[in-house]
């Protein structure tokens, strides 16, 4: 490793920017003629549309255009699509209804737009938005699972009879029953996944321009995979062509998922800036954020777990009710099937799974991936149902788990995944070293002597990232291929630029990619510039999500550099007059091994783009494209464990400690590996502890804003204690398994299981709060 | 935001001038409550008079055994004054745990009081304290300014001027932050006057806002100690509830949060 290659410590190239408050957003971004949308928005969870008025608010001014949904309509742009298609138990495709951009008829859940001002400035579209009159007539409402699926339910779409979109089933459901007929104890639970926004820093925006001249469109927009949605926008919405249509995500605050998606007012923005003939800006207030941006988990769940008389487990029944809001989004029917009920074997050898999964419509916010997304709600059943069988069977958490893990790879396990590495005990032996696990019992006592309640609680996770081999997810019914594409470019004095179809929104990329290319060539890193987020400048790309970005698409700048390097080595070895296979490269310069003959790689790029001396039949240039799709997902695993105090008096946690032990495979740069599992356990504890969107029984938002949904701050998490054990990915070149979700994935599991183990009473729903935590202990 | 004019006063008299000629004016002191609301178009003044650059409004006295902190003063000044700290630490101390940091930059007593948020930390301070309200116009007890949800005693264009504060011989104050807002969800100050009374007062747990606690009062009265309080029945009705907090577990919470403060106020 050099000082700036693979696993240093290197610091991050794109802060000077960002911290210094030059980072270029999408709402920085102001063009001659600029005009300002603002939707109107249903304040009803279900209601007819009845009449639109607006002849009041195109008198007002600086009022460019007030268009409805029905214009939409008339100009045959279609609806949002879901592309991942999922089958029922019974052999039927999922039922959908229609999702208009805006709607033309119905709205089913408060926040959805039916009407948008296009004005001057923000401020004049907001006060014609105030004098559009909409007239609606409400309809029955039902706001969450349990309503939705009672008989005689009100109903939100024609098309999904019983507000159910899916029956899914995995598993061999008679080998589950058999092995429960066999069981020497059977552990069950009812728990729920609570529904959480995700709140990126940023809030969503988007830029449309349209240029009359060339019929072309430009839109910068907060995205996480500016390609794709290119891709959508133009195959699906009949907006653009997508050879008239540049998408640009520039500097991106924060997605968790939430910017994967095409929504409705980025597409509305691209019409209108067509409409109108003015460029289109919108910007989503943090209110709008937290009615539209797609919400997160919200799973309710019945786990049954067997075991044998030697606490070994059976087998596992689950029946899962995902609620996913008023529409189906763009991955949302992925999420609690393909991501969530694959990953419920854990890291434990279990012979047989039955999972059913009854996906719901409600009167809510569309729910879709969420950092982790069906992997934490699969982590977190399984660590709660280990945790609760250990307390019913009276054996210690730690040791039940290491009975059961999984030693042998690859493992195949019975809900599709085969696992291609791992070192469980590793990780778990890592964790209760780094707690001393061993001294907690003395120190419960101590606490308990001083009239604390002290607990800890073990998770260990495994999620499948890397996301995702093509031909598998093909076959399980993905609209879409998961591989990734780069270009190297060697400009003709040897600076590089890489064109990676992987986008960063804080990942850190502008800095790690770098760091493959100074390990390879030997180069500082200021010397090489990465380049992503515009559909324009980089051929195409699969974005940045599922922890996917350093297995997938770093692999595909490794062999887009291996094909570069090739060719260098060539011109290298003509102007030296060497073979080829005698060339190495090192610090920068193509040697001949065992002599002091070396030539610059400025030399070689020279040499490439003036063409004046190149080997017999070769091309000019230095510069080279590779696709790469992966062989299998990817399988970060570990173990996290948390110490903690609850206050009896009032239900406050306090964590004492907080240690985790990873194994992401090869890391690229530990500090940037650490930042992301910082933020993972944050977002995790954040779920355990405090998130939670919440509608009350007419569908109304009870926490659309920062006062009333809870955030986790600095003073609500402990100082983390990191460590990493390591077996490398056999699936890729570079080793490499992911780490931009396992925090999320597996801190609420423990939290809740040391608050659970403090207080002796094992029922804890998320989020803890203290008054539900207060109320658990004083529970009869 | 609607549109609305800005005023800068420069003293009492200016701003009550402004206010007189404005059609619907509001008084803006730190703006912690109110430009969030104007923000969202919830309230729309015609005029905005700030008071927060009037000298006469800035600043805390300590005189015998009577603390004045001006209506301007800052959350952030009292919480680091030191008069503040010697004559009422529990003061000191509240203003410490009032919201976050960017709020006690900002956040002003004067705004705080003015607004009678429920949940608000300083009307519990003046209610236990048995403090004096000070405006442009007249003195007003505590116990006389707060009434109710956001209603106090102010008259349409009467501007706060100070708090007194008689100093007490012990005095504490502890609350549950609203893990949200970082409002009390429930907080209690308790106060020993310098002649032996006890008055307790709680944030965040009535419906009509800060109050007096009598039962926790008269415990503590007979016995100034935490364990005093452990026998006391704090009824859950007429508390309030939400998602953060249950009627009784703020009823809970008073208890607690007196004992505490009974521990911190030693």
């Amino acid at each position: 490793m050099g000082v700036e290659g693979i696993g240093a410590r290197v610091v991050r190239k794109e802060d000077k920017r960002f911290i210094t408050g030059k980072g270029r957003y999408v709402d920085d971004i102001k063009l001659l003629g600029m005009t300002h949308a603002h939707f109107i928005r249903s304040p009803h969870a279900h209601a007819k549309v009845k009449k639109i008025d607006s002849s009041a608010a195109l008198k007002m001014p600086g009022v460019v255009a007030v268009l409805t949904g029905q214009e939409l309509v008339d100009d045959k742009v279609g609806n949002l699509i879901c592309g991942w298609a999922i089958t029922s138990k019974d052999g039927s495709p999922m039922k959908m209804g229609a999702w208009p951009a805006m709607a033309p008829e119905t709205v089913r859940f408060v926040g959805q737009a039916v009407a948008v001002v296009i004005a001057d400035s923000k401020n004049l579209a907001r006060d014609a938005a105030e004098a559009v009159v909409v007239d609606y007539e409400e309809l029955p409402v039902v706001a969450d699972v349990h309503a939705a699926i009672k008989a005689g339910a009100p109903q939100l779409h024609p098309e999904a009879p019983g507000n159910q979109v899916y029956d899914w089933v995995i598993g061999d459901e008679a080998a589950t029953d058999a092995a429960f007929a066999k069981a020497a104890n059977v552990v069950k639970m009812d728990l729920t996944n609570n529904r959480l926004a995700p709140n990126p820093m940023e809030p969503r925006s988007a830029v449309a321009d349209y240029d009359a001249a060339e019929e072309h469109y430009t839109l910068y927009t907060t995205s996480q995979n500016p390609h794709v949605a290119r891709l959508v926008l133009s195959a699906f919405y009949n907006i653009a062509p997508e050879h008239k249509l540049r998408v640009i995500a520039p500097d991106v605050g924060g997605g968790f998922g939430s910017k994967i998606y095409i929504y409705p007012e980025e597409m509305v923005a691209l019409w209108a800036s067509k409409k109108t003939g003015r460029p289109v800006k919108w910007t989503s207030d943090r209110t709008e954020a937290f009615l539209t941006d797609a919400h997160g988990r919200d799973h309710v769940t019945h786990a049954e777990m067997a075991f044998d008389a030697n606490n070994k487990i059976t087998g596992l029944k689950v029946k899962t009710y995902a609620n996913f809001g008023a529409y189906m989004s763009l991955f949302s029917s992925a999420v609690p099937t393909y991501l969530y009920a694959t990953l419920l074997s854990g890291q434990y050898n279990i012979p047989q799974i039955h999972a059913e999964v009854i996906g719901v419509y409600t009167n809510t916010t569309p729910v879709d991936a969420y950092r982790g997304a069906g992997r934490p709600e699969a982590s977190y059943l399984v660590e709660r149902m280990m945790e609760t069988a250990a307390r019913q069977l009276k054996v210690d958490p730690a040791q039940l788990r290491r009975s059961n893990f999984i030693t042998q790879f690859p493992h195949q396990t019975p809900v599709i995944m085969a696992y291609d590495t791992g070192d469980f005990n590793a990780s778990l032996d890592a964790a209760m070293k780094a707690i001393d696990y061993a001294g907690f019992p003395a120190r419960k006592a101590q606490a308990k002597a001083q009239g604390k309640l002290r607990g800890i609680g073990v998770s260990c996770y495994i999620e499948a990232c890397g996301i995702a081999p093509s031909k598998a997810v093909g076959s399980l019914g993905a609209g879409v291929g998961l591989w990734e594409s780069a270009e190297v470019r060697v400009n003709p004095v040897g600076t590089i630029e890489i064109l990676t179809g992987s986008h960063s929104h804080g990942q850190g990329h502008e800095t790690t990619f770098c760091q493959l290319v100074a390990e390879r060539l030997g180069v500082p890193i200021s010397q090489v510039s990465i380049v992503h987020g515009d559909t324009d400048k980089v051929q195409f790309g699969m974005g940045t999500y599922g922890s996917r970005s350093a297995a997938v698409g770093l692999t595909a700048i490794l062999k887009a550099m291996e094909k570069m390097e090739a060719k260098a080595k060539k011109i290298a070895a003509h102007a030296l007059e060497a073979s080829e296979a005698d060339i190495v490269i090192e610090n920068g310069e193509f040697k001949v091994t065992g002599t002091d003959k070396a030539i610059a790689l400025p030399m070689v790029a020279l040499a490439a783009y003036t063409a004046h001396n190149l080997p017999d039949g070769m091309e000019p240039g230095l510069k080279e494209s590779a696709f790469y799709d992966p062989s299998n997902f990817t399988f970060p695993a570990g173990t996290y464990i948390c110490e903690l105090e609850v206050d009896a008096g009032t239900g406050k946690t306090s964590f004492v400690n907080f240690v985790a032990a990873d194994d992401f495979g090869r890391l690229i740069n530990p500090m940037i590996v650490e930042g992301q599992v910082h933020g993972g356990l944050v977002q995790g504890i954040g779920q355990a502890l405090l998130e939670h969107a919440i509608y009350d029984a007419n569908g109304q938002p009870v926490t659309a804003s920062f006062m009333d949904y809870a955030m986790p701050r600095a003073d609500d998490v402990p100082s983390f204690n990191l460590s990493h054990t390591t077996t490398l990915c056999p699936g890729n070149p570079l080793g490499i398994k992911g780490c931009g979700e396992a925090g999320a994935i597996g801190a609420s599991a423990a939290v809740i299981n040391a608050i659970t183990d403090a207080i002796g009473k094992n029922n804890l729903e998320m989020p803890a709060t203290p008054d539900r935590v207060w109320r658990t202990i004083h529970a009869a | 935001m609607y549109q609305t004019t800005y005023h800068r006063a420069s003293s009492v008299d200016e701003a009550v001038s402004l206010f007189g000629k404005s059609s619907e004016a509001k008084f803006l002191a730190g703006g912690q409550t109110l430009l969030p609301v104007m923000k969202q178009r919830l309230a729309s003044p015609s005029d905005v008079i700030d008071l927060g650059k009037i000298k006469e409004l800035q600043g805390v006295e300590l005189s015998g055994d009577v603390l004045t902190i001006k209506a301007a003063t800052t959350y952030y000044d009292i919480m680091t004054n030191a008069d503040v700290k010697k004559a009422i630490p529990a003061i000191a101390h509240l203003t410490s745990v009032l919201g976050d940091p960017a709020v006690r930059y900002r956040g002003t007593i004067g705004g705080s009081i003015a607004n009678n948020d429920p949940a608000a930390d300083f009307p519990a301070a003046l209610l236990a304290l048995g403090a004096t309200v000070k405006t442009n116009k007249r003195s007003i007890a505590a116990e006389d300014f707060f009434k109710g949800l956001f209603t106090t005693a102010l008259e349409d264009g009467e501007i706060i001027t100070a708090v007194s504060f008689p100093v007490p011989a012990k005095a504490g104050y502890e609350k549950m932050r609203h893990p949200a807002s970082r409002f009390a969800l429930t907080g209690v100050f308790v106060a020993q006057t310098k002649s032996g009374e006890v008055r307790v007062a709680a944030t965040g747990a009535s419906q009509s806002g800060v109050m007096r606690v009598p039962a926790i009062e008269a415990a503590l009265k007979a016995n100034w100690s935490p364990s005093a309080i452990d026998s006391v029945s704090i009824s859950a009705s007429n508390l309030l509830a939400d998602i953060h907090g249950t009627a009784e577990y703020r009823a809970n919470l008073v208890k607690v949060m007196a004992q505490r403060a009974v521990t911190a106020a030693g």
